[in-house]
């Protein structure tokens, strides 16, 4: 029986030192709990039962998940002749396990049944649950589908689903991409249209890669404005699962096999709509991908925690030339690597997380307490307007920077193991392959570093890193610590000066050597905040800053070259197509 | 309608992480030394029972005997999802052997009363003896099914009965039973279910009276909060069979014993073979 949150020390860090109780106190302010008799009597109550639910969490990760995860990997899940998928024997386990112990409402209201934990605390769940099992993530961390009927559908769709998601009898799917609509949701096509005889909506047309696509509640992105051709065009809308819908065919991917990604053909299925018309993509989806980007971060975390714990073990128990090879500084590098990088990004996701949850409560509240006072409206409304600025960069950078920490810590893992990782008698391989999604799902890499430049350029990253460094520190090497801190961030400043005088297409290129900039000057800020009450995060940081410093200058260095020869001379470089074999 | 089984579960002293000081100076265990935890296999024992219940209705009582802070074994079976939990803690059962405390247990069982099962674990780590389910069958004057693997059917007709099967160690044997009966339940019957969160959240502030003030008592029982509480006095208990005085069994002497023989020894079942075995055992006085 192990637990794999009681044996992550830096997860309870995290939980010990970010202030909990303000964000049980804001979680908890004007929470709907109906007739529940598991409200907490006050704050403390509150946190405890935040511990209590990871606790959960991760006995289950370990005995349950990470027990069935190579089983599910290599079976996958089937489609039937009817259009119906049978999940794994494996997969439903995990989710009647999950269901059994009320984990499948984590942040949904008490009034269906909900945990209404705070998003920090879900975050730190979906790391936990995607150690045990990457491919679970997507069962687990569909509750955003849920949030977002909480947030934005009619009172009746709520009480026709919520109840049902918390008691784990279903789970869900967000149905956007289509086979010309991938990255640029704008261009989705398919109708809705909406039957003045029956008063409900049809939904006809072909969705595809969508994650749980045989779940049994479908969100749906549908075109219900036929003579509008962008994002303005589309509306949300609500399906349960039925013989309208099919899936026509289940992918068949490099990982994450437990995870069903369908592709759905949809023949006059009727649907509600969600909402108001024309909101689907620019608000409900938007609203919704951020929350799911986090998960992302989270997975993540997750996939690289297990990699590198199996790395470690290995590297400590193998050896070669007289002694465990740990004790060879190449390999040594590599775990060392690991390490700080997944403390790096968690630093960054669980701050995101912790942001979020502010965000999200004040617009609750301001949304959906009538009466509210003035006094306490208009603070809550000013607050929320500057931390969505603050979100929408930091959220896609938590995405960009975990997703590819996790895809360099699952390749190193295999390294560590040399040979014996390239095999399949280790979980190396599978971590490796399981995380090759992360910074691919949810908005690649690319589109993230689109979505967190704009922050950076405009002077919001500026300005929130500026408010740590108005942050003293008694202990004179931390105060040199921050001083190289400043440095950076002047660097990362220089460097926006120097893309945003030149043009857009030299800032577009230059975006993400900026954002990494970025990421290492926030993460740095945070590490920095942490040294100061625990020793061993200040050697940590010092690492950071070690590794992170030379890389900020060359990227710099880079920026400042000024070479566009990638989009001057593309053609010179990458020659004529390929004729077809 | 259904089957209402009562779950005899004990808090024991965690001997599978045993470190130096596990044992006092004069050979007992010195349980202070050792984290408290649920006797595994009486997890199985209730995670039948709550199986039972979800699959043909019913209530699940939960009981143990101890110390107050034994009371940490009933909230995990509230987490989990026991309908009742009753500790009875008196002193005068302290020092109870496994025939005094079946003795005891089977009188709470009566007094609970109206039951189809009464589950226990094989064995509980500490002890070791297997002995306590057995002797509560046999003061309770009903049939007992051990090392139960799997519950195959239950016929809620009259008379009830179960069709059951058991381990025999080489194989198995099923078996159908009159109830009530009671059962005794090995680790490879099922897997034990996680707390249920929701449930955590509410009975994690459930308490027996002996852990909070007489207000606070009220105040649980109030919200349904307050677990029962029972002396022998509650049980009818026959004081000379409880405790010390109701305990034939005296422990001599403590011993480290490590066998030397690895492995086993196959005995053809045949006379010679059986003979040979025997005369083997005479030989080292082990008969």
């Amino acid at each position: 029986m192990g637990n794999f949150y009681l044996d992550n020390e830096d997860i309870q860090f995290y939980f010990k030192t970010i202030d909990v109780k303000k964000l049980a106190e804001i979680q908890e302010d004007y929470a709907e709990n109906g007739d529940a008799d598991y409200v907490p009597e006050d704050l403390d109550d509150a946190v405890d039962n935040y511990r209590r639910v990871l606790e959960i969490t991760g006995q289950i990760a370990s005995d349950t998940l990470a027990k069935n995860a190579e089983q599910v990997d290599e079976e996958g899940n089937t489609l039937n002749d009817d259009g119906t998928v049978t999940l794994n024997p494996k997969v439903r386990e995990n989710l009647d396990t999950m269901g059994a112990a009320d984990l499948m409402g984590f942040t949904l209201p008490r009034r269906y049944g909900g945990l209404n934990c705070p998003t920090l605390i879900y975050t730190m769940a979906t790391e936990i649950v995607s150690r045990g099992d990457v491919s679970f993530m997507n069962m687990f961390g569909l509750q955003g589908i849920a949030e977002t009927i909480n947030a934005f559908a009619s009172q009746e769709i709520k009480d026709l689903s919520l109840s049902r998601f918390c008691n784990g009898e279903v789970t869900g799917a967000m149905v956007l991409t289509e086979p010309d609509a991938g990255s640029d949701l704008q261009s989705v096509r398919l109708r809705a249209d909406y039957d003045e005889a029956t008063g409900q909506w049809l939904l006809n047309g072909v969705k595809r890669f969508i994650t749980n696509g045989c779940g049994e509640i479908l969100l749906t992105l549908a075109r219900s404005e036929h003579e509008i051709e962008d994002g303005r065009g589309l509306s949300l809308f609500y399906s349960e699962r039925n013989e309208h819908v099919k899936v026509r065919h289940l992918e068949h991917k490099l990982g994450i096999h437990g995870s069903p990604t369908c592709e759905l053909v949809f023949t006059n299925c009727p649907a509600q709509l969600i909402g108001d018309r024309q909101r689907g993509l620019i608000t409900y989806v938007m609203a919704l991908m951020n929350g799911a980007r986090l998960g992302i971060a989270a997975q993540s975390l997750g996939v690289a925690e297990a990699a590198f714990r199996l790395a470690r073990t290995y590297a400590n128990s193998r050896c070669q030339f007289g002694g465990p090879i740990e004790n060879l500084p190449p390999v040594a590098e590599m775990l060392t690597d690991s390490k700080v990088s997944i403390e790096a990004a968690r630093s960054l996701a669980y701050e995101t997380a912790a942001i979020c949850d502010q965000e999200h409560n004040a617009m609750r509240v301001t949304e959906t307490v009538p009466d509210l006072p003035k006094e306490k409206a208009m603070p809550l409304k000013k607050l929320m307007k500057s931390l969505k600025r603050l979100n929408a960069m930091l959220t896609p950078m938590s995405k960009f920077y975990a997703s590819e920490m996790a895809n360099k810590v699952a390749y190193d893992a295999i390294q560590v193991l040399g040979g014996s990782g390239y095999m399949k008698d280790y979980a190396a391989e599978r971590y490796a392959r399981d995380a090759r999604i992360t910074n691919i799902y949810e908005g690649t890499s690319q589109l993230q570093v689109v979505a967190a430049i704009k922050g950076i350029t405009s002077g919001i990253f500026q300005s929130y890193v500026e408010e740590f460094e108005q942050r003293t520190y008694d202990d004179p090497e931390l105060e040199a610590l921050k001083a190289q801190l400043v440095s950076a961030k002047e660097k990362v400043v220089q460097g926006v000066d120097f893309v945003k005088a030149k043009s857009v297409t030299y800032t577009d290129l230059n975006a993400r050597r900026l954002v990494e900039m970025g990421c290492d000057v926030i993460i740095g800020h945070y590490l920095l905040k942490q040294a100061a009450i625990c020793d061993r995060k200040k050697t940590i940081l010092k690492y950071f800053l070690a590794r992170e410093m030379p890389a900020i200058e060359k990227n710099l260095l880079q920026i400042l070259g000024g070479s566009q020869l990638a989009v001057d001379a593309y053609m010179e470089i990458v020659g004529p197509v390929p004729a077809a074999e | 309608m259904g089957f209402n089984s009562i779950v005899c579960v004990k808090q024991v002293p965690d001997t599978a992480n045993i470190t130096s000081d596990a044992m006092t100076p004069e050979g007992t265990v010195n349980r202070a030394a050792l984290p408290a935890i649920f006797n595994p296999e009486d997890l199985h024992a209730l995670e039948t029972a709550l199986e039972i219940r979800d699959r043909f209705g019913g209530t699940v009582t939960v009981l143990t005997m101890g110390l107050p802070k034994a009371a940490e074994v009933l909230r995990s079976c509230l987490y989990r999802g026991a309908d009742r939990a009753i500790l009875l803690t008196d002193r005068r059962a302290a020092g109870s052997d496994t025939l005094a405390t079946s003795y005891i247990l089977s009188q709470i069982v009566r007094t609970i009363g109206n039951y189809d099962f009464v589950f226990c674990g094989r064995q509980a780590i500490d002890g070791d003896t297997a002995q306590t389910g057995p002797q509560i069958a046999e003061k309770l004057e009903i049939p007992q099914v051990t090392y139960l693997e799997k519950v195959i059917d239950l016929k809620d007709g009259t008379p009830k009965t179960a069709r059951l099967r058991r381990n025999t160690g080489n194989g198995f044997e099923i078996v159908d039973v009159q109830l009530p009966v009671l059962v005794t339940v090995i680790e490879t019957a099922n897997d034990p279910r996680p707390f249920a969160a929701r449930k955590v959240m509410r009975f994690k502030h459930a308490a027996v009276p002996a852990e909070v003030t007489p207000e606070k008592a009220e105040e649980l029982k109030a919200k349904g909060l307050l677990m029962e509480q029972w002396t022998l006095d509650d049980v009818n208990a026959d004081l000379n069979r409880c405790g010390m005085a109701g305990s034939p069994t005296k422990v001599f002497r403590i011993e480290s014993i490590v066998l030397t023989k690895e492995g086993f020894v196959q005995i053809a079942p045949t006379e010679e073979g059986v003979t040979g075995l025997v005369q083997e055992l005479i030989a080292d006085r082990t008969l």
